[in-house]
This record gives C-alpha cells, structure tokens and sequence, in this order.
C-alpha cells in the first residue's frame, strides 16, 4: 500500500455493489486492520480471555461460549444504556449519514457508511433479540451471530474513530460513536481488542501516561523543553512537579511531552505559565489526560480518568486546568465527573490572573486551557506580538471530540486570532460542527493501518489543500494531541507544503516574556522570517 | 428481494381484504374485528416500546453538540444547537421534531477531479416534511367521519385542505403532497444506489402500505365513490363501541381500511417507532452542562484503579534520585 500515489488512492468509487451487504463476505486487509493486542497487556488491567491470535487467521482462539458470551454483553448493555437500546430500534436507514464519514468519503468501502457499520450489529439484534428477526430471519433484517459475522464487526469497529459527525446529520441523533462503543466493548469481552489501544491503556494504568513514560523520564522530557524554551527564548523554567498546596493541577494528553510537534505546544503550556506566575503543578502520577480506556470500555475509561481526581485530591490542588486534546475533552466535559465526582473537595474554578468565574465548568472543576488563555486575552493580561508568527498562514482544525462533544469552537479562534495575523478559514462543511476527523482518532492511530488513516484524513486534507492552494496556508494548528501526532503524516502524504502546531505553541511564539532574548527563532527554533538570523543557524 | 416481497405482503392484504369486504359474514371481520385489534395493538405495543426503553437509563449525557457552548460571558453560545439549559433543550427538540432540524443540514458529497465537493441537499428533508405534515393533516381530516357534530378546527382543516377547488369532490392539497413525498421517497430508495444498497424489506413495505393507503384513499374518493354517509355510520358505531356494518360499503373501503389496520398493527414492530424515539434520543433530549451540574450514573461502581500509594510503592527509587516529592521517604 505505500507504494500508493495519491493521484491512485483517490479513485475512489463511492456507489456500492448490487450485492446485498449481507451476502458479501468480510475480508481483512493489510493496511486496513491493526494488530491484536498482546496478552500481557490484557493480564495488567484484569480484561477477560487474553489470548494470542492473528485477525488474518481463520481461527481467531475464541473461548468455547464466546457467542454466549456477546449476546450477554449485548443484552446487559441494551439494559445500561438507553442510546443502545433506541438505537438498535428506530433506524429508518434514509441514508443521511451515508456520505459524511471520512473513511467512506476516502475508502469507497460502502460497509463504513455509518448506517451499514450501525447495521452489522442492529441486524444481529434483530436476529437473536427480536421475535420477528427470530422467526422471519433475513426478512426482517435479522442474521444470526457467527464467528464471520463477529469478524465483520470487529474489523469495521476498528474502521470508526467515534467522530460523531454522523450522528449530527441523523434525524434521530443516532450515534455511531455509541455504538461503535458499546461494539468494542464487546469485542473486548473475548480479548479482542488492538494493541495500539491496549498497550497505552496497560501503560496508562501502570505509569500513568499511554507512552509508559517513567516517573524521572516523564520529569526528564518537560526539563528538555525548559532547556530548548532557555535557549530560544532566553527565559529558563523550573516547572514544578507533584507539588503539594499548588491552587492548579495541570493535565495534558502524554503525546505532548514525547513528540514533534506536540512538545512546542507543551513549551507553549509552560512558557505560558511561568509568563503568568501561575501557582501550578505537573503530576507524574496523573500525568496523562488521554484516556484510552475510553476506546476500550466505559469500565476502562472511569478506571484510567480516576487518577486525576485522585491526585488533585492529594496534592490539595483548587481546580484543574486541561491541556489541549480531543477525546480527553469529551472524557472530562460529558463523563468525568459521572464517573468519579463529584469533586466536591476541589472548588469552582476561578482565573486567578483575570478573577473570571469558569461557570460553566464548576461541577467538574476542570477548565480547558483554550477557555483559560481566550480569557486572558480578552482581559489584556498578555503581551502578544502577533507578528512572530506571520510567516506562517494558519487554518484551524476542529478536532471532533472538541466540537460534537462539547461546543469548543470560538475560543481557539479568538486565540489565533490574537497571535497570527494571517487566519483562513477551511470551507464551511468541513469545520466546526461539520469537521472532518483526522482520520486516526479512537485509537486508530497505529503504523500498520496506514492506508485506511490517510483514507479516512483525505476529507481533512482536502479542505486543507484548498485553503492552501487558494490563501497559501502553511500551518494548520489544532487543539488536539492525537491530531498533532497524526496529522503530520497525513499532511506530507495529501498537502505536503503544510506543518501542524498546536493552538499553544502559536501562543508561545506571540507571547512576550519579561527577560526575554530578541525572540529571532520560534519555539522549534527555526529562524523567524526577518529577524536577522536565517543564515546563522547552520552554521553554528 | 426485499422489494418484491413487500410488495406482495401488500398485495396479499388487499387481496384478502378485497375478497373479505364482498363476502357478507366477513365484513364485520374486515370492518370491525381487525381495525379494533390493529388499533389495540398499536396503542398497548407503543406504549410497551417507549416504557421498555424508558426502563434503560441514561447513564451519561452525550448530547451531540452542533454550535458553540455555554462558556465565557463574551462568547456568543449557540442556545439552540448547543442548549445548557431545559428551555433550550425544547427549543432544540422542537425544531428537530417539527422541523426536522437535523436532516435539513443535509449535504451531497461528491468526488470531482480530486477534490472533495459538498453541495447542499434539500430534497430528503422537504420530501420527509412534507409527507408526515400531510400524514399528520389527513389523519386530523379523518376524524370529521369519527365525530357528529364535526368539531369547527376539522371542517376548518377540510375546507383549507381543498381550497383549491380543482375537481369535483375538490382534491386535497395533502393527497397530493403525501403521493409525490412517498413517491420520492420510495424512488430514491430504488435508483439511489447508496440508498438501494441499505434497503431491507422493512423499508420497503411501509411505503408500499402507505402508497396503498393513499391509493385506495383517492380512488375511493374519485373513481370508485363510496357510501359516504354509510361510512361514517361505520366509523360512528366503532367510535363508539356501538360498530355495525351498515348495506352497501364498496369493497374498496375495506382493503383501504385492512390496509390501515395493517399500519396501525405493524407500527410497534417497526422503525416506524422512531415517532417516540425521536422524543427520547440522548443526543438530542439533554442540555450540555455536564461540566456545570453533577449527574449520576445509576449503575455507577466504584472504579478499581491504580492508586498514588501504590504508584508511589512502586517507583519510590525512581522518584527519589529525580527529585520528585513523595509522601513516605
């Protein structure tokens, strides 16, 4: 599949087969599917049936009852959750949500139309939980659950990173994303999951962050930055860690403090916050605000997000301030304090740079670092000199979770705003409620699935091309660290010309700092246009 | 498949009915023992539908938020896409459930010369408003053979329904409206291959029915004239739990009213429930306040997790040598 151009991959035929859906079997590719999960990885967080296995097998090591086993799983979650249930139920199949998956828009695999991934698991609930589907079978839409069918679900489970922009267009709010979950959960009941999940989900619960990072080699990682910042800004850091009576806990997804280009958001973060004074903590026990149990099971989710509270309560912290991520936001804002709250030892969260009440984040107690720097903005409480970053043209990129699962839409635009002068927007149907996901996101975002990732980041790297073909945009910023750590490969494959950065490191390239040097480089230490020092850096 | 054994489920009730309204000693079965049970299952089975699923909770608040949220006082909040609030929750509901919010956002994508195309698409949402507006307006019209004397709003509702004055009886701006809806919607089923390719025979055979439904309906009131005032004498004694069969009912009547027994009994069983699940979808029906107000999981547990003491047993060394604090030395 690398050797793909992208003139081939785009000949994509988006008008489906004759053939009825059912009658046409599952057939895994390379490049479409990722690896099973290791056993081991399973064995750390207690998940059922670890086992070795390969999805190209015919035998997948299934444990003797495991029909018996989903059907359960299925009936108790049809009995936990009303979206399930509802569902399961009053699907019209009109076909709205047919086109706007990235990864049918960008596979022409007419089983990731969302109705049809919807589908393969409705049609087993008619067929095992429905009278009529008992009796009547394929007449009224119903089959029975075979290891085949179990296949087919599983390998499309894995085709949908829970975006939700389907469920924007239904009529009925049906959500893929809901029953992409509650689906994967079920396969996660025969140790069916993906290591790209399970291993940061096994990492997360030992260490704390998905990528294992060490206690010292998490600290180690964030004085590396503080190094870099000292150098390119002449400012030197010294960031706190598990600091006990700090007012703030700081929680940020793990890619932040592992790779380009996350971590020039994270010397955007701490840049920021040495800027305001802030009275702050790192924890390296709570040091992930990903949350990859999410992609699991709720049971992993609540599991994994419990850490946060747990150390806030500890450290005796006021409030919790979140970095930039995007399925950690729809973790926080729509499940954390249902899973763990409520946070009643912490207090509302107030700006104690500008006094602003976060209203509406005081149940949950935990304020989005976008709606904490837009305030500080808004009430002149940072120098910014916009001009640092004009030699870059910016687009944003609504991350889904963000967007559908919460309504984030104008303080990161308000943000750029104030700290690039050249902003351009992506066409309307591709931004804010309407965007389109990276293509990587659930979990998705291993190596071996590389096909099906530019796939379904085709119809965000298409709005991309267009605004860099038309505005010249060379910088596409996001508030996302599965976005910044996928986005990148997705951009030098479709629009090669354009760069991804966080919405913070933006911030800290505008942000002028008391002590500060000439500022002649940026945060990745790249020569500023115009400052004096293009030639320097090679030689040195 | 699924086509041709829809139709012929349709087909065989109209034969039946046909056969059934001629046969005297059958048409109390035709024209009273069906519509009661067709109705009594619609009403016990959709009730029993919505309290099933009310009996699952709600264990988190997913609302699907389609516009920016309730945040700082200076951002302009999007009440209705994004409602915090239960005011803007029913505004949201009602704009979804009698306008059809969510399925006017519809668009076309396209692929053409490598780009991505997103055009505007109109057509489903007005075909689908326009069909239940005219299902909701005909039903209503109905009632005139069900009530003596005819309530004021119903005559009202008839008289601006035919205002037209095309024709003799005047034909319905709704009969019209509700064929072309149908007919689109069961045309774009067909020859849209996306559509074609989801179909199952529980999409075909409610359009089926409902064309029938509206067939019978306008030949009985062009072509093959029936009694009016016998069947309305029909529909009185069934109102009133009085039902007789008065002489002289044509048999179209009774495979127009099998076929509406039909609807009303398969209703239940069907994705035509989405009627009460409209009202009770969780991506809808919730404010977006999960940050501001505490909500509760009904089957919460206690989660089992790896605790700071344990994490701190565990790298204390480690720790240590980094200068991290820790609660035990």
């Amino acid at each position: 599949m690398k050797d793909l151009t992208p003139q081939e991959m785009l000949r994509i035929d988006l008008h489906p087969p004759k053939t009825p859906w059912m009658d046409i079997p599952v057939k895994i590719k390379p490049g479409v599917y990722c690896y099973p999960a290791k056993p081991e990885k399973l064995e750390v967080v207690g998940m059922p049936h670890p086992h070795k296995w390969s999805p190209l097998d015919d035998d997948w090591g299934l444990p003797e009852d495991w029909k018996e086993i989903v059907l359960n799983g299925m009936r108790e979650r049809l009995e936990k959750y009303r979206s399930f249930k509802i569902f399961m139920d009053i699907c019209v199949r009109c076909g709205a949500c047919a086109d706007k998956c990235h990864f049918f828009l960008g596979s022409g695999d007419p089983k990731n139309m969302p109705v049809v991934r919807a589908e393969l698991i409705r049609s087993v609930y008619r067929g095992e939980f429905t009278r009529a589907g008992r009796i009547l079978g394929r007449l009224a839409g119903g089959r029975k659950l075979t290891e085949d069918v179990l296949k087919e679900i599983w390998y499309y489970m894995f085709q949908c990173t829970e975006c939700r922009r389907c469920s924007l267009f239904c009529p009925y709010g049906i959500d893929t994303a809901e029953v992409t979950i509650i689906g994967r959960e079920l396969i996660n009941l025969l140790g069916l999951n993906i290591n790209w999940i399970q291993e940061p989900v096994a990492n997360c619960y030992e260490t704390g962050n998905h990528l294992g990072l060490l206690p010292h080699t998490f600290k180690q990682n964030i004085e590396f930055m503080c190094m870099d910042i000292e150098e390119f800004v002449g400012i030197k850091i010294d960031p706190p860690f598990n600091r006990k009576g700090a007012e703030i806990l700081f929680v940020t997804p793990s890619g932040d403090i592992f790779a380009d280009p996350g971590i020039y958001t994270l010397s955007g973060y701490l840049m920021l916050f040495e800027h305001l004074g802030l009275d702050y903590t790192w924890s390296t026990y709570a040091c992930e605000g990903g949350n990859f149990g999410f992609f699991t099971s709720m049971e992993m989710a609540q599991r994994l997000n419990a850490k946060i509270y747990h150390e806030a309560k500890r450290l005796g912290v006021k409030w919790i301030l979140g970095g930039e991520c995007g399925h950690m936001w729809r973790v926080v804002h729509q499940y954390m304090a249902t899973f763990n709250g409520p946070a009643d030892f912490l207090e509302e969260p107030v700006s104690p740079i500008t006094g602003t009440k976060f209203e509406n984040a005081k149940s949950t107690k935990m304020v989005h670092i976008s709606e904490f720097t837009a305030d500080l903005i808004k009430h002149n409480k940072l120098k910014l000199d916009k001009s640092r970053n004009d030699h870059l043209k910016v687009t944003f990129h609504d991350s889904c979770n963000p967007s559908r699962g919460m309504g984030m839409f104008e303080e990161p635009r308000y943000i750029i705003k104030n700290v690039c002068n050249n902003f351009y927007e992506m066409p309307e149907n591709t931004i804010r409620e309407q965007t389109f996901c990276c293509g990587s996101g659930a979990g998705l975002n291993a190596g071996e699935n590389m096909e099906i990732r530019l796939r379904g980041g085709l119809p965000r790297a298409n709005a991309v091309k267009y605004v860099h073909e038309r505005f010249g945009v060379n910088m596409l910023a996001c508030v996302c660290a599965i976005d910044r750590a996928v986005l990148p490969a997705s951009m030098s494959y479709w629009v090669p010309e354009v760069k991804v950065a966080g919405v913070s490191e933006l911030v800290g390239n505008a942000l002028i700092m008391e002590g500060e040097n000439e500022r002649s480089v940026d945060l990745r230490g790249e020569p500023i246009p115009g400052r004096g020092e293009e030639e320097v850096s090679e030689d040195v | 498949m699924g086509l041709i054994v829809s139709l012929g489920a349709v087909l065989a009730i109209v034969v039946v009915a046909w056969i059934g309204g001629q046969v005297p000693g059958l048409q109390g079965l035709f024209g009273i023992v069906v519509p009661y049970v067709a109705f009594v299952t619609f009403l016990f089975g959709f009730m029993y539908k919505v309290v099933n699923w009310a009996r699952s909770p709600v264990p988190f608040r997913i609302p699907t938020t389609g516009g920016q949220e309730f945040s700082l006082p200076w951002i302009k909040w999007s009440k209705l896409d994004n409602p915090s609030t239960t005011a803007g929750v029913v505004g949201r509901m009602a704009l979804e459930i009698l306008l059809f919010r969510s399925l006017f956002r519809n668009t076309r994508a396209e692929h053409r010369s490598g780009w991505l195309i997103y055009g505007p698409s109109k057509w489903l949402w007005l075909a689908a408003l326009g069909f239940h507006y005219a299902f909701f307006t005909i039903a209503i019209r109905h009632l005139r053979l069900f009530t003596q004397p005819i309530p004021g709003l119903i005559e009202a509702i008839d008289k601006i329904d035919g205002m037209f004055q095309i024709g003799a009886p005047p034909i319905y701006i709704t009969d019209v409206v509700f064929i072309l809806a149908v007919g689109f919607l069961f045309c774009r089923r067909l020859f849209l291959p996306k559509v074609r390719y989801i179909s199952l025979p529980a999409d075909y055979f409610p359009l089926f029915l409902l064309l029938a439904i509206g067939t019978t309906g306008i030949l009985m009131r062009f072509f093959f004239r029936v009694d009016i005032v016998n069947v309305k004498a029909l529909a009185m004694g069934l109102a009133s739990f009085h039902p007789v069969i008065p002489e002289g009912i044509g048999a179209i009547f009774f495979i127009h009213i099998t076929l509406v027994s039909s609807l009303f009994a398969y209703f239940p069983f069907s994705k035509l429930m989405h009627m009460g699940g409209v009202f009770m979808s969780p991506t809808r029906n919730l404010a977006n306040n999960s940050r501001m107000k505490m909500h509760i999981n009904p089957w919460r547990t206690p989660p089992k997790f790896h605790t700071y003491e344990e994490y701190e047993e565990k790298y204390r060394d480690l720790m240590k040598d980094a200068g991290i604090p820790l609660e035990r030395e």
